[in-house]
């Protein structure tokens, strides 16, 4: 007897519903039990949990400046995944997309609001996008893995973005600390509402749609899904593999530039050392749970930015430590990935003789 | 013309009532404390942490509250916030340099609550700013260190080069060369407040090229641990680290933010705080040196005493020149102490220092 997984062939339309909904059902339950063993009521903590992310004006306010970059970071690495291209270093494409926003502050000042942010933000997005187009062309040229390139390529974007508050860009009234100067007024995104969102926020719903029609509507998205599924038969057929994979690499790492400079812009107002929340990270699981379609991404980083003010809800009305809170969100993520290998997946006992056969033989 | 003088009279009372609060009953203070990184990191945050534990049994009734590794980043924002709107917060401790924008944007949202910021320089009329004269424990733990070595090389584990860090290495070595002058510090940079596997990593790398004695400025045990392990002497920071050398730690400049919490929270309860920069010493008692470990010979330990004596009396100012730059240039004349000012934004490395501050 053995425990087997197959891949299911076609699945039931209420599948994806289902397993998810009960994937979050069985996520609360054991983080439950994981509450309650910590002294605390389960309830009480959920209770706090969705009051903190959704109970006032406020606090929503609060939870889509966390899930802005995860969405904006998640458009970036879909477009990636769809082609079967792994973009690992949104993170490092978002810092080096800040630092250019942050030079062009430095270097071109300029009154205009609008003509600043659209400087800042095209210099974002050519540096994001040379970032990963550069692990794009090695990889379509030569193979090279693109995995361990784009990751290294992260740490590389960390120390030079170091290199430049602690050296060149180091403001000179921070009495020797490292971060650049407070940017001008015309080079903040506005915040919109009286909150901390700002308008970012437009360029990823239009982004959005943007996405959402290239991929599904337009003939560069059905390259680059045909190119994903097989890369032979797409040269087969005549399309220009190199280009196609640089180009797709390029657009991410631009999306992903532009997303730094939205943090550094409408948040932050400077650059700092340790300039980063880790977003380039989570973004890879929103994308992966909204199944690579953009407009789903918007509505699993809201809830991924939920997740994460959950955490600090916890610390502040529970007492509960960070390590809980991280756990308590590490079990929910769990089961909820969990919960995709089962809809693909059928798993089954067999008990069959063919099953002991083919086990001998190693086929298995 | 009388009319103008009551009423700027009327005008200068009010301002002056407003500069001082008003009194918070003890049970609505509900301090909160942002933490850098986690309470169990076995230094820096673990030294608020206790500090923070003190003052609340000091102050019966008293209700804190932490969130722990905040970033220093705009993800501090709403760990403020929520601190003022959910927890009725009056008072915050924001327990690390990074977070200094971010309390300011805080503060001028909710100017009802006091935020007292760790180690920075903006200050407004409901944020000020509170540190401790580390330096003066650093310098006094250089001696030990400058007694204890026998080839003179001695490494230092440190985080970023910012002027807290640099100043603490500067008085260290002034320290060492007091008793030693040939000692050397070699410094090596790590760039994280709180790692322990490349803290670890770089102390194994001083030891290795030579150095009998390490000294550190990062937040964990790590280092201590390396030491013990390597048999070679070290100095602890934060807190007395002799759990994790029992047998090679020396001493360590310590944190006891008891006495930096404590007076402010009495002060918000009385009505009494105003914003101003806190920055006390060995007097005070909000840095101490830690016990002395077991290789540590009686005549180092009276040597040690003495001075600390003479620090606490203020007899001694541990940056009095002469002081020479790497270059061997005269930075501060004979006689001469330097100001509080040039102490607090230390770009430079004193000579006798190996190692390079990057700019």
């Amino acid at each position: 007897m053995r425990l087997r997984a197959e891949k299911r062939i076609d699945s039931p339309a209420w599948m994806p519903a289902v397993t998810a909904a009960l994937s979050v059902l069985l996520a609360f339950a054991a983080g439950g039990v994981f509450l309650y063993a910590q002294g605390v009521s389960p309830f009480e903590a959920y209770a706090s949990i969705l009051k903190s992310a959704f109970g006032s004006g406020y606090d929503l306010s609060e939870t889509a400046v966390k899930a802005l970059p995860l969405a904006i970071v998640s458009l970036a690495v879909m477009l990636c995944f769809t082609m079967l291209v792994w973009n690992i270093g949104a993170e490092g494409q978002a810092l080096v997309g800040a630092l250019a926003a942050a030079a062009m502050v430095r270097y071109f000042p300029l009154e205009s609001k609008p003509a600043m942010l659209s400087l800042m933000a095209l210099a974002a997005m050519l540096a994001g996008g040379v970032w990963a187009g550069a692990a794009g062309l090695l990889k379509a040229k030569w193979n090279v893995n693109e995995i361990i390139t784009t990751l290294m390529l992260n740490y590389i974007a960390i120390r030079l973005l170091e290199y430049f508050v602690y050296g060149p860009w180091r403001d000179p009234s921070s009495l020797g600390f490292p971060m650049t100067s407070r940017f001008i007024d015309s080079a903040r995104l506005p915040a919109l509402w009286g909150t901390r969102i700002h308008m970012g926020i437009y360029a990823l719903f239009f982004l959005t749609v943007v996405m959402e029609v290239l991929l599904k509507r337009t003939r560069f998205g059905y390259e680059i899904r045909v190119t994903g599924d097989n890369a032979r038969a797409a040269r087969y057929a005549g399309m220009d593999y190199v280009r196609k994979v640089a180009g797709v690499m390029f657009l991410s790492g631009a999306i992903a530039g532009f997303a730094g400079m939205c943090e550094v812009s409408g948040l932050q107002g400077r650059l700092q050392a340790g300039f980063s929340a880790q977003y380039g990270y989570t973004a890879i699981i929103v994308a992966w749970l909204a199944h690579l379609r953009p407009s789903l991404s918007l509505v699993i980083a809201f809830l991924m930015g939920a997740l994460l003010v959950g955490g600090e809800a916890l610390q502040i009305s529970m007492g509960l430590p960070m390590a809980s809170a991280s756990i308590l969100q590490g079990l929910i993520l769990f089961f909820v990935l969990g919960g995709e290998f089962f809809q693909n997946y059928r798993v089954r006992l067999d008990f069959s003789r063919v099953g002991r056969a083919r086990r001998s033989r190693g086929d298995i | 013309m009388k009319r103008l003088i009551v009423t700027l009279f009327l005008l200068l009372s009010l301002l002056a009532a407003g500069a001082c609060a008003a009194p918070v009953p003890v049970a609505e203070i509900n301090p909160g404390y942002v933490y850098i990184g986690p309470v169990g990191d076995g230094g820096w945050t673990y030294m608020q942490d206790e500090g923070r534990r003190a003052v609340d049994a000091a102050f019966p009734g008293l209700k804190s509250t932490i969130v722990e590794s905040v970033g220093e980043g705009p993800e501090s924002v709403p760990v403020m916030e929520r601190l003022v709107r959910q927890n009725k917060s009056k008072l915050i401790f924001a327990g690390s340099f990074g977070y200094m924008d971010y309390v300011e944007e805080v503060a001028k949202k909710y100017p009802d609550t006091i935020f007292m910021h760790v180690s920075g320089y903006k200050r407004a009329d409901n944020v000020g700013t509170m540190f401790g004269r580390m330096y003066q424990p650093r310098y006094l733990s250089g001696l030990v260190a400058g007694k204890m070595t026998a080839s003179g090389n001695i490494g230092y584990v440190a985080a970023h080069p910012i002027p807290e860090v640099i100043r603490m290495i500067n008085a260290f070595t002034l320290g060492v060369r007091e008793v030693n002058p040939k000692a050397t510090v070699k410094v090596i940079w790590l760039f994280s407040w709180f790692d322990p596997g490349k803290e670890k990593e770089a102390a194994k790398a001083l030891i290795d090229s030579g150095c009998d004695v390490l000294a550190m400025h990062a937040d964990t045990g790590a280092v201590a641990q390396a030491a013990e392990e390597a048999k070679t002497y070290v100095i602890g920071y934060n807190n007395d680290m002799s759990q994790y050398a029992p047998t090679m730690h020396l001493t360590a400049p310590v944190w006891n933010w008891e006495k930096l919490f404590s007076p402010i929270v009495k002060q918000v309860a009385d009505g009494t705080w105003k914003s101003e920069a806190i920055w006390w010493g060995m007097k005070e008692g909000a840095v101490d040196l830690a016990p002395f470990g077991p290789a540590v010979p009686e005549d180092v330990r009276a040597l040690v005493d003495a001075q600390k004596a003479d620090i606490i009396s203020g007899k001694q100012a541990v940056f009095t020149g002469p002081i020479k730059d790497q270059s061997g240039a005269v930075k501060v004349k004979q006689g001469e102490a330097m100001s509080d000012d040039d102490i607090w934004s230390m770009g430079w490395f004193v000579e006798g220092v190996i190692g390079e501050i990057p700019n």
